[in-house]
């Protein structure tokens, strides 16, 4: 099947989609969580309906802010403050019981003082270079070819920007945040979107060295050898995601769904994303070594 | 009986399943004997970490800018040693203490499994607790002066002390707090006494006087007691560090974490229910697509949880919320290298005998497993960060599950290509013969 033929096509897919988070991330910035900015966050199990506005009312003082009290699952409240001291922390725990008759107990508090961010957004920074560069070294080192390194790790970029941007959606829509686990999901997708794209590439270099040809129809060939496996292999991953989003808590839940965003985008970047991307360089290199 | 090379092979791996069976499965303690010299014990219990068995993880930051840099690295390491001292002597079992030292900022990180009371806990970790002996001068001249003024610090200090514990006052029966002092601070002590018959001597704790009794007479054999107007629990706190010694650098809290016991013990029921569920679906999705192949790769599978479970469990693995997401990930992509190989034997078995056709599909399908999961290999090391290097990130729960992750690949090449090829060459051979 001649897949290379409609590039363009997936190139549009892919630009309607990463503008769709850039658009969202523009217009709403990304939801950062307390890991980044700093601020408290309080799990508490409640029983029983109560006045979230009157909680908020109550609760807020000159240096206590709430920013948010949300219902987040069938029972479960999060509680989104500035950095508190510990007083608050009770005094929180005090007015819930109050307004709920001694029914709210509290089962997971962070709080996060202003200084730890910036630290975090530097190691992240760190990590994803760090990552990315060994990656590139490792695919073009094993493929004898600089081409098929850069080809793959921006695949890998535009899958960081789809999740990324998914985030940016997700945040002004549903409350999603951008946390710790985030990044972790975010590191991982990296790796997962290479790991995709290097058994597309097997089967080139593969076919290059047995039958030879143009790079076009060595990539067609590989991408029809390797679809069905792709996308099994992305089902079977789907699979044990999906029921961690359904049936895990909701500590795990946003974790669960970056990843799955990025099992899905990492399946669909390596045959429509980085092969392309190296289809298209090659041709490029190659008239221009003509003219 | 003459067995074949793959049914031998396949013994041992039976071998290996049921004795990983019993590891997953028991729960007692567990191993303990004596070969000759070596003592073998160990513990097969699940290790949980702190989101999953409740406790509290505390970062403090320690305040650098009165020391010069070229002591910083020393008092970093007195610090967390007299952190993890008073963390000790306070009775909390298996706690964590780390430093952390990132864009010139100091770190102490201290993870305490089963607490939630934090505040006590930072409040026992976080003060300086200096131990300071002060003359008082002339107090009359000065009386309109705030006190500080008028207090001349001795050379006798909290590092003087032998040992300090927690005593009771034989005339008012309130909790004090007994100091014995090193040989050497007896005498400053003695000293002290004799110069300021009297007077009063204040003992200050991180510039705050507690108790500044009057001297009545000289004082030898190095004993005294401070009896501010102490609770049992500040007696006891106090105690303990003072044994522990004063911190070196001042530290302010700055990040707190505090998961309850039963959100763990609910995360960990979910978790389960989610894997089973996963699970299920996995393994009826390889049986409906490859029909007796997915059978193999299911066999497969279920070898690697039960190798995956025994495996945390010996080395041991502590065991976080994303750890068990990244174990549940990786049975997703377990049977990757599974897939990948039935996928290469369709192609394959045209033209050529049917075990042929398998072992070229193992053979050529290797490449690809292997450059592929190299990859993910490399970001589960840079997130598990092995080497505690600084610029990168240390984190409980995402190291959880970056080993998860990483000890699931390296244990699905094992049951995805070496099992379930010894299984197809048994199962493959028997059929035709």
């Amino acid at each position: 099947m001649n897949w290379m033929k409609y590039r363009i096509v997936y190139f549009l897919i892919s630009a309607v989609v990463i503008g769709a988070g850039i658009f969202a991330y523009l217009k709403w910035g990304l939801p950062l969580g307390v890991d980044f900015k700093g601020g408290a966050i309080i799990e508490y199990k409640i029983g029983r309906d109560f006045s979230t506005e009157e909680a908020v009312k109550k609760i807020e003082n000159p240096s206590l802010q709430v920013y948010s009290i949300q219902k987040a699952g069938e029972n479960t409240y999060l509680i989104r403050t500035n950095t508190l001291n510990p007083y608050y922390r009770e005094k929180i725990g005090t007015v819930l019981d109050e307004l709920t008759g001694g029914d709210a107990q509290e089962v997971r508090f962070e709080n996060v003082g202003p200084s730890i961010g910036p630290d975090l957004i530097k190691k992240t920074i760190y990590a994803i270079v760090i990552a990315a560069s060994a990656i590139l070294l490792w695919v073009a080192f094993q493929f004898k070819s600089f081409k098929f390194g850069v080809s793959a790790v921006l695949a890998m970029i535009h899958d960081s920007l789809v999740l990324i941007g998914s985030f940016a959606l997700f945040g002004h829509f549903f409350a999603a945040e951008i946390d710790f686990l985030f990044v972790t999901a975010l590191l991982t997708i990296l790796s997962f979107s290479v790991h995709d794209t290097i058994v597309v590439y097997d089967r080139i270099r593969e076919s290059q060295r047995k039958v030879g040809g143009s790079l076009t129809e060595l990539a067609n060939k590989a991408t029809t050898q390797t679809m069905v496996r792709s996308l099994n292999n992305s089902f079977t991953i789907i699979f044990m995601l999906v029921a961690l989003i359904l049936l895990g808590g909701i500590s795990i839940k946003w974790f669960a769904i970056a990843l799955l965003i990025g099992t899905i985008s990492g399946t669909y970047s390596s045959p429509f994303v980085a092969v392309p991307i190296l289809v298209t360089w090659d041709e490029l290199q190659r008239k221009i070594k003509r003219s | 009986m003459h067995l074949s090379s793959p049914a031998k092979k396949l013994i041992g791996i039976l071998i290996l399943f049921i004795v990983a069976l019993f590891i997953s499965l028991s729960t007692g303690p567990n191993l303990d004997f004596k070969i000759g010299r070596f003592e073998i014990k160990k513990s097969f219990d699940l290790r949980l970490g702190l989101d999953l068995a409740g406790g509290s993880h505390l970062v403090f930051e320690a305040d650098t800018s009165k020391i010069s840099p070229d002591k910083t690295k020393d008092a970093v390491t007195s610090l967390k040693e007299i952190v993890e001292k008073r963390v000790n002597l306070f009775g909390i079992s298996e706690p964590v203490v780390q430093t952390s030292s990132f864009g010139g900022k100091e770190r102490v990180i201290v993870e305490l499994p089963g607490i939630q009371d934090t505040q006590e806990a930072a409040e026992l970790i976080g003060k300086t607790a200096q131990l300071i002996f002060a003359e008082i001068e002339d107090l009359s001249v000065q009386a309109g002066a705030s006190p500080s003024a008028n207090l001349k610090p001795t050379n006798l200090t909290g590092a003087d002390l032998e040992r300090a514990s927690v005593s009771f006052d034989q005339t008012t029966g309130k909790p004090v707090v007994a100091l014995q002092f090193t040989k050497e601070g007896g005498v400053k002590f003695e000293k002290i006494t004799e110069k300021n018959i009297g007077k009063a001597v204040a003992i200050l704790l991180d510039t705050e006087i507690i108790s500044a009794p009057i001297v009545q007479e000289k004082i030898s054999g190095g004993n005294a007691q401070i009896s501010g107007n102490f609770t049992i629990e500040e007696a006891k706190k106090l105690v303990i560090q003072l044994n522990a010694g004063a911190l070196p650098l001042p530290i302010k809290l700055v990040e707190e974490r505090i998961v309850q016991a039963t959100l763990g013990a609910e995360s960990v029921s979910r978790s389960v229910k989610a894997g089973i569920v996963g699970l299920f679906m996995v393994l009826s999705f390889m049986i409906l697509s490859y029909g007796r192949l997915g059978v193999v790769s299911a066999v497969g599978l279920i070898i690697f949880g039960v190798l995956t479970l025994a495996l945390y469990k010996l080395i041991p693995v502590v065991l976080t919320l994303p750890g068990i997401a990244g174990f549940l990930l990786s049975v997703g992509m377990a049977v990757d290298s599974n897939i990948l190989i039935f996928e290469r034997f369709k192609e394959e078995k045209g033209g050529r005998p049917v075990p042929d056709a398998l072992e070229v599909s193992f053979g050529r399908a290797w490449d690809s497993i292997r450059d592929a999961n190299i990859a993910t290999l490399v970001t589960a090391f840079i997130l598990a960060n092995p080497f505690d290097w600084d610029f990168l990130h240390t984190s409980g729960p995402v190291r959880g599950f970056a080993i998860t992750l990483a000890l699931g690949i390296a244990i699905s090449l094992f049951t995805g290509i070496f099992v379930s090829r010894n299984l197809l060459r048994v199962f493959v051979r028997e059929k035709k013969t």
